[in-house]
């Protein structure tokens, strides 16, 4: 017996297939390379920030040029900051060496970020100086050499 | 007649119903079989992709060493090129203040980029601590979930990225995520967040928050290698992540978290 297929059908399946080759063509294109290399993701966004340019560049590259200062800090008690915490981002001065791309800041609101008296730090863990009545009308840097706080200069 | 025919009904029954659960069997085998492959293959990745070479991600912040100097938001906006303006933050410092009458008062100044100045008067205070925030970079990411054009993943690393080039702009993860830890950037109006400064890590550099924070407070480490910082100080402390019951798998952990923390 002949299996009768209704004319509707072959037309049908040629529609069908057109539409998939279609879309098939169409989600080539469409799709990016890296998809689906780690997870449903575009993989090469991965790289896009790893492109990304570094502004603080660690204090291993300030101490290629200061050696001077990381002996000095190495002495006292701030010898755990880096460089950056006060300095800023240095990659733009450790590229240029230019003064003008470092910051040096020198104001007593500067050293109060971290050194104001406030009851939510632990007594042991920092220096709490009461900016409103120690040595007012000086500037920390003047006393204090902020690379080695304690050697008072004269 | 009667017979051969009852026969030959009782012969198509049995073939059918042998053919039927011959059938019903394989189709139940393939579905548990590949929602096995499956579920297992999601929950693997989910929680921890397989490529153990790479390091995997975790953070821990001693809420007891933080001063709330600020250095680590501001750190972050610089090396991120994070908009300069308030409420535009990957990380930030909340200071926590206790009373005596029980209440809380939560203060975040500018992010705490421009310092802390106390509010409280002391003989109110019950107990105060700054505490500071970032992106869990949790493996079952909630904001990586609601995303409909998948523009969130978790990289093989365990660090939450968003792909700039697929994000629309919906904003839906910067309502899922339960840490507040997400933002739309006013200029390139797609979500924006914590990368773990991924392009510092990819060259061997500590996180900016990290690189600057003056007493150590911060830290991350490869949760994988059991002899890292990270490792140790976690199993010397106490730690806690934050809204544990939502089951976000956040990675970052707070040592001496107080209740009042949300």
């Amino acid at each position: 017996m002949k299996l009768y297929i209704p004319p509707q059908i072959p037309r049908l399946a040629i529609a069908f297939a057109v539409f998939i080759s279609l879309f098939l063509v169409l989600r080539h294109f469409l799709v990016p390379d890296t998809f689906g290399k780690y997870g449903p993701y575009r993989a090469a966004a991965l790289d896009d920030y790893a492109k990304l340019e570094v502004h603080y560049s660690g204090q291993q590259a300030c101490f290629a040029c200061h050696q001077d200062i990381e002996d000095l800090k190495k002495t006292d008690v701030h010898s755990e900051i880096h460089c950056e915490t006060c300095h800023g981002p240095g990659q733009k001065h450790a590229l240029s060496s230019l003064p003008a791309d470092i910051l040096k800041p020198t104001d007593r609101e500067f050293c109060g970020k971290c050194h104001i008296l406030n009851a939510a730090k632990q007594k042991d863990a920092i220096n709490q100086i009461d900016l409103t009545k120690h040595n007012i009308d000086k500037n920390c840097i003047e006393c204090h050499n902020p690379h080695q706080p304690w050697e008072m200069k004269k | 007649m009667s017979q051969s025919a009852s026969t030959m009904g009782n012969e198509k029954v049995t073939s059918s119903r042998r053919k039927f659960l011959k059938t019903a069997a394989t189709l139940t085998a393939a579905t548990v079989g590949y929602s096995w492959l499956k579920s297992s293959q999601i929950l693997i990745f989910a929680a921890e992709p397989k490529d153990v070479t790479l390091p995997w991600y975790g953070i821990a912040i001693d809420i007891k060493k933080c001063i709330g100097c600020g250095s680590c938001a501001k750190a972050c906006k610089s090396e991120n090129d994070v908009p300069k303006e308030p409420f535009f933050f990957r990380t930030w410092v909340e200071q926590y203040t206790v009373k005596n009458d029980g209440s809380v008062d939560i203060v975040s100044p500018n992010g705490g980029i421009d310092g802390f100045v106390q509010r409280v008067p002391d003989e109110e205070i019950f107990k105060s601590f700054f505490v500071p925030k970032m992106c869990n970079h949790c493996a079952k990411s909630p904001c990586e979930q609601v995303c409909p054009v998948g523009a969130t993943f978790l990289s093989p690393e365990g660090v939450v990225l968003v792909d700039e080039k697929y994000c629309i702009g919906c904003r839906y993860c910067v309502q899922a995520c339960p840490y507040g830890c997400r933002f739309i950037h006013p200029v390139k109006k797609v979500a924006n967040k914590c990368t773990l400064c991924y392009h510092r890590l990819k060259k061997n550099l500590a996180p900016a928050c990290m690189e600057v924070c003056p007493t150590g407070a911060r830290m991350y480490g490869n949760l994988r290698d059991k002899n890292s910082d990270l490792v140790k100080f976690l199993k010397e402390h106490t730690t806690h992540v934050l809204r544990a019951n939502l089951n976000t798998g956040a990675k970052l952990y707070y040592n001496e978290l107080s209740s009042e923390v949300r």
